[in-house]
């Protein structure tokens, strides 16, 4: 299955506004830290992680926690364990 | 209406989950009230059939009052329901909704009815002079910040009693809240019960404060390597393995678990630890998770995500506001390195928990990188003292080296 950045870009999105519904993104900056932008903890974190492996099947593993810290830097981290399957 | 807190005076009923006739079991939810902290599922601890529905929707009901009656087994529930309507009024009865306003904030405790009420609004000073109070009234007056010379007896032998003064406190203190609320603001609500709750922490618990760094490397590799080998469904926080250790912890200084009322400790009778949630948008709430060092770290995971997802939800139980016996704040990865709590009163103790990094420690001579973690205790000093909760904080850090002990 191919996903397109744009695919992967709302699904992410839609994960984060599942946990916090007031999230504006046309005030993100999408190459600064997300979770300090939007007051996600480590709870809200999980979560979203657990959201995104049910819509895109991306399990993003603890030790890579460390490439979705920016919005762009996820995007482009998913987008890349998408197509590698 | 169930005491859901020290901060609660009232709340607002919202709708039964049970109709007359129904049986009902020990802990079912049957009710749902609207209080400050927001929406909480009420459950009954008595089994036995319902007769009899008394609160309405939109009602605000005082702490104390009754919402509904219970028969137990053996009575008939509509002879209960019936008896209820003829015996209003007559003495000794309960009252009806609306015909006792004065909150009873512990009516379980407090067998003869208080009868003071109104006596300190603009009652003239007792011409007899001096009035008459025991040293335990005396010392609740002085807690809660009632005027002794303002007071008028009412009691049977005219000597004030400790009920009077509870009551006497409550209704000075809800009537300006009365007058300057107007829609129901829960942002706002929210932000006077728990200045409420901490004033009153500030203003009677003396308060002293601990502080450790605990090297938790061992126990955070530990956990990474626990959560590689599982799906994401059942990943644990490292919040949850710090929650388990505190419960663990408390074992051995029971004296930081429990309430002080009335002059004294009272130890929990289980380690429910309530867990600081914050709110989006502003606001905390802090519920218990129930016999934290009995369950495992799966379980203890399933029930603190069930915990903050209802608390978010604002669809919290009455048991969870009403039941932890301490405190753990913990401000997350996102927070600062270091945080000294207020305790919840009555509860006599709050371990704060800051943000682990990861920073130089000197281990067998080498200076090594460790993820450290800085705990505090906040304790009350009329329960216990620095060397105990020194005591607590060792513990914490014995078992954060062996974290095979916290699965």
């Amino acid at each position: 299955m191919s996903m397109s950045r744009d695919d992967v870009r709302k699904a992410l999105i839609d994960s984060i506004l599942a946990v916090a519904p007031e999230a504006d993104f046309s005030q993100v900056r999408p190459t600064r830290p997300l979770r300090e932008q939007l007051d996600i903890d480590s709870f809200d974190f999980l979560t979203i992680l657990q959201e995104l492996h049910k819509k895109i099947g991306v399990n993003v593993p603890e030790s890579d926690y460390g490439k979705m810290i920016t919005l762009d830097g996820s995007v482009d981290y998913l987008v890349q364990r998408a197509a590698a399957g | 209406m169930p005491s859901l807190g020290a901060d609660m005076e009232d709340g607002t009923f919202v709708e039964w989950h049970v109709q007359p006739g129904e049986k009902i079991a020990r802990g079912q939810v049957i009710c749902v009230v609207e209080t400050q902290k927001g929406a909480v599922d009420v459950e009954i601890w008595q089994a036995g059939t319902l007769a009899r529905l008394i609160a309405s929707q939109g009602q605000k009901i005082p702490v104390g009052q009754v919402m509904a009656l219970v028969a137990t087994d053996g009575e008939d529930w509509q002879t209960v329901a019936g008896a209820y309507g003829q015996s209003v009024g007559a003495p000794g009865s309960q009252a009806p909704p609306g015909a006792a306003p004065r909150p009873e904030s512990s009516a379980a405790e407090q067998p003869a009815g208080p009868a003071a009420s109104a006596a300190a609004q603009g009652a003239a000073p007792a011409a007899a002079g001096r009035v008459r109070i025991s040293p335990a009234a005396r010392r609740r007056a002085e807690e809660l910040g009632v005027d002794l010379a303002a007071l008028k007896p009412a009691g049977p032998h005219g000597v004030i009693s400790i009920a009077d003064i509870e009551l006497i406190a409550q209704s000075a203190k809800s009537r300006p809240a009365d007058t300057t609320v107007g829609p129901p603001d829960r942002q706002a609500a929210m932000r006077e019960a728990i200045a409420a709750a901490m004033s009153r922490s500030k203003r009677e618990i003396p308060h002293y404060y601990l502080a450790t760094a605990i090297n938790v490397e061992r126990a955070a590799a530990w956990l990474e390597q626990r959560n590689a080998a599982v799906p994401i469904g059942e990943r644990a926080l490292f919040a949850a393995v710090e929650l388990k250790a505190v419960a663990l912890a408390l074992r051995e200084t029971p004296e930081l678990n429990g309430f002080y009322e009335r002059g004294a400790f009272r130890p929990g009778t289980g380690i429910h630890l309530g867990v600081a949630i914050s709110l989006r948008g502003g606001g905390l709430v802090a519920p218990a998770l129930h016999d934290v060092d009995k369950l495992n770290l799966a379980e203890l995971m399933r029930q603190l995500t069930d915990l903050l997802r209802r608390a978010r939800g604002g669809q919290l139980r009455s048991s969870e506001m009403a039941d932890p016996t301490i405190t753990v704040t913990n401000l997350g990865d996102l927070g600062v390195e270091t945080v000294f709590g207020v305790i919840y009163p009555p509860q006599v103790a709050l371990v704060g928990i800051g943000r682990s990094s990861v920073k130089p420690w000197v281990s067998d001579g080498a200076i090594v990188p460790a993820r450290v973690l800085h705990v505090t205790l906040s304790a009350d000093h009329r329960v216990s003292d620095g060397m105990r909760g020194a005591r607590f904080l060792a513990e914490l850090d014995r078992l954060f080296q062996q974290p095979e002990a916290l699965a």
